[in-house]
């Protein structure tokens, strides 16, 4: 065989080195809390890590994830539906329409950090001025800039898909009568549907993992929250919070929370490129 | 065709009814569009006003101050001495050695993809490349941990840090590439061929030269995505007060201070400045790839 085949292949056993790796390391560190507390550990929704008494279950924490995500992809799918529409449809090709749509991608650039601090000092006495929450910090606050934070990705597809739809259809459409609203429901979103749908998949693929921002917003209390308004943690932010104060049991019990969002990240990552499979053919 | 429809006055009234339906749907695309954008603007705006005082000379010769220098100056209505001297050294760094790790790797398996496009193995590799890119970052922080801190470095340190940033480079760079290559015509490729050359040269000077301006593009935006990481940086380089060069060691990065001023209210007013240089390096990598890619059509 050819030498530089050889290197070649070897470069790609490294990727699957990586994550088999990380599927290892996740793993074993997760066990001890699994051994501790079993299935539990998944449905339970305490957490209180004080010595001599620890438990640890990661039910707020998926909870917290689930819900913020949700909020973010509906507040999301409004704006970024319609901004695919803008550039895409009515202003396509046009001076105004690139420059929304690197406005946009500009979105996609900013540090997560930023967002946090933005949403902190800009957002969050929005929220208390509503009179929505005490302090600010609520799973709604972080599910908003959340929001922000996947629109660029969940546009940029969108976009992508509505002007792969055909132009004889529409046309089609328009010389049938048809004003503009409803080519747009009876030829486009049936036509880039399940596309429309796979860039909202992914876009809430990205909310589940987001960090800095959600933990900064949040409000950081480990219990299942009881309304949109209230604190809570997502299953990143409580890796970021308590990271470094753990050991033993308790840096387990985080490892194994960072197994489960690798393993739900990884499913909902998977169903979205699945529907692109199916339908790209 | 839209603007015709419009201007008739329409007596039948089931047609004026479709058409205010269509106005008023034109009038939300556009509404929810304008509110789309506008974060970014006032991100951009509060950046700004917020930052630019704190920006000099010292904001980049100088390290960062401690909590009680800064303390002092905003008791005296100073504007807060020192800088992110080892934020910028510490970012500069490990994404210099991320790079190094990453991107040799990450051109080879994106060449490999390219030349395998349809083989079985191949395609498991790209799976797996899409998995690795959906990793969240708090994630390879933790794998970062294991690994190195845990395993190598026996502490937090610059290399923990790098390895995290270089995971979430490699699939970047992989893509890219892939991408970049598929778009060479394939005649190039085959005149090498045919004049006998031998297969490392057709990849080294065939390949890689006439997607050069692909391949730095992907990479710059690999960099472009790292650079602003906080999350897997807490838990791998944790951050330091000293400019460090030394890979073993604990080393600070522009994010990582960020998250330290914000933390320390004497230092708070530092957030705008540092959030604001780290937003433009993002942007200024954005846009010399988009001139990039610009040139190359």
């Amino acid at each position: 065989m050819n030498p530089t085949k050889i290197v070649l292949f070897l470069a790609s056993l490294v990727v699957i080195l990586i994550t088999a790796g990380m599927v290892y390391s996740l793993t074993s560190g997760a066990i001890p809390v699994f051994r501790e507390f079993g299935l539990g550990f998944i449905t339970s929704a305490e957490w209180d890590p004080t010595e001599g008494r620890e438990v640890y279950g990661a039910l707020p924490f998926i909870a917290g994830t689930l819900l913020t995500s949700l909020i973010a992809i509906v507040l999301c799918f409004p704006l970024a539906f319609s901004t695919s529409l803008f550039i895409g449809e009515y202003y396509r090709d046009t001076k105004i329409a690139s420059i929304a749509g690197t406005m946009v991608d500009m979105l996609a650039g900013i540090p997560s950090i930023v967002y946090g601090l933005w949403g902190f000092y800009v957002l969050r006495p929005l929220i208390v001025s509503f009179g929505w929450s005490a302090q600010g910090f609520s799973i709604f606050t972080a599910g908003v800039i959340l929001a922000i934070m996947i629109i660029p990705y969940a546009t940029s597809i969108t976009t992508e898909i509505i002007k792969m739809v055909s132009n004889d259809l529409k046309e089609a459409a328009y010389s049938l009568g048809a004003t503009r609203r409803e080519v747009i429901f009876n030829v486009i979103i049936p036509n880039a549907r399940s596309g429309i749908f796979t860039s909202f998949v992914l876009a809430f693929g990205r909310a589940l993992g987001e960090t800095m921002a959600v933990t900064m917003l949040i409000g950081n209390s480990n219990v299942i929250p009881k309304g949109i308004f209230q604190s809570g943690n997502t299953m990143a932010s409580v890796i970021a919070n308590q990271f470094g104060e753990a050991d033993g049991l308790k840096l387990s019990a985080l490892v194994a929370i960072g197994l489960l969002l690798f393993v739900i990240t990884g499913i909902i990552n998977g169903i979205g490129k699945l529907i692109i499979k199916k339908y790209s053919v | 065709m839209k603007k015709l429809a419009s201007n008739h006055k329409h007596t039948n009234p089931l047609l004026r009814k479709r058409l205010s339906k269509d106005r008023v749907f034109a009038g939300g695309v556009i509404l929810f569009s304008a509110i789309t954008i506008s974060p970014i603007v006032l991100i951009i705006y509060k950046l700004i006003s917020k930052g630019y005082k704190q920006i000099n000379f010292d904001f980049f010769s100088k390290k960062a101050p401690d909590t009680y220098e800064a303390m002092v100056a905003v008791n005296s209505g100073e504007v807060i001495p020192g800088g992110i001297l080892n934020g910028i050294t510490g970012t500069l760094y490990m994404v210099f050695i991320a790079s190094v790790m990453a991107i040799p790797v990450g051109l080879l398996i994106g060449i490999f993809l390219y030349e395998q496009k349809t083989k079985r193995y191949a395609g498991i590799v790209r799976d797996i490349v899409d998995i690795l890119q959906g990793v969240p970052s708090i994630v390879l922080g933790l794998i970062a941990y294991f690994w190195v801190v845990k395993n190598i470095t026996n502490g937090f340190s610059a290399l923990a840090g790098s390895t995290a940033l270089a995971i979430m480079m490699l699939p970047l760079i992989i893509r890219s590439t892939e991408e970049t290559l598929k778009m060479i015509p394939d005649t190039v490729k085959e005149a090498g061929f045919a004049l006998g050359v031998p297969y490392h040269k057709i990849i080294l000077r065939v390949l890689i030269p006439s997607g050069f301006s692909g391949l730095a593009t992907g990479i710059l935006l690999a960099i472009s995505r790292v650079i602003g990481e906080t999350a897997p940086l807490m838990l791998t380089a944790l951050g330091s007060m000293e400019v460090n060069f030394d890979m073993t060691k604990p080393t600070s990065a522009v994010p990582l201070l960020i998250w330290d001023f914000y933390n320390d209210p004497n230092m708070v007013d530092l957030i705008w400045s540092s959030s604001l240089f780290l937003m433009m390096i993002v942007l200024l990598l954005n846009l010399v790839s988009k001139q990039l890619i610009a040139k190359r059509s």
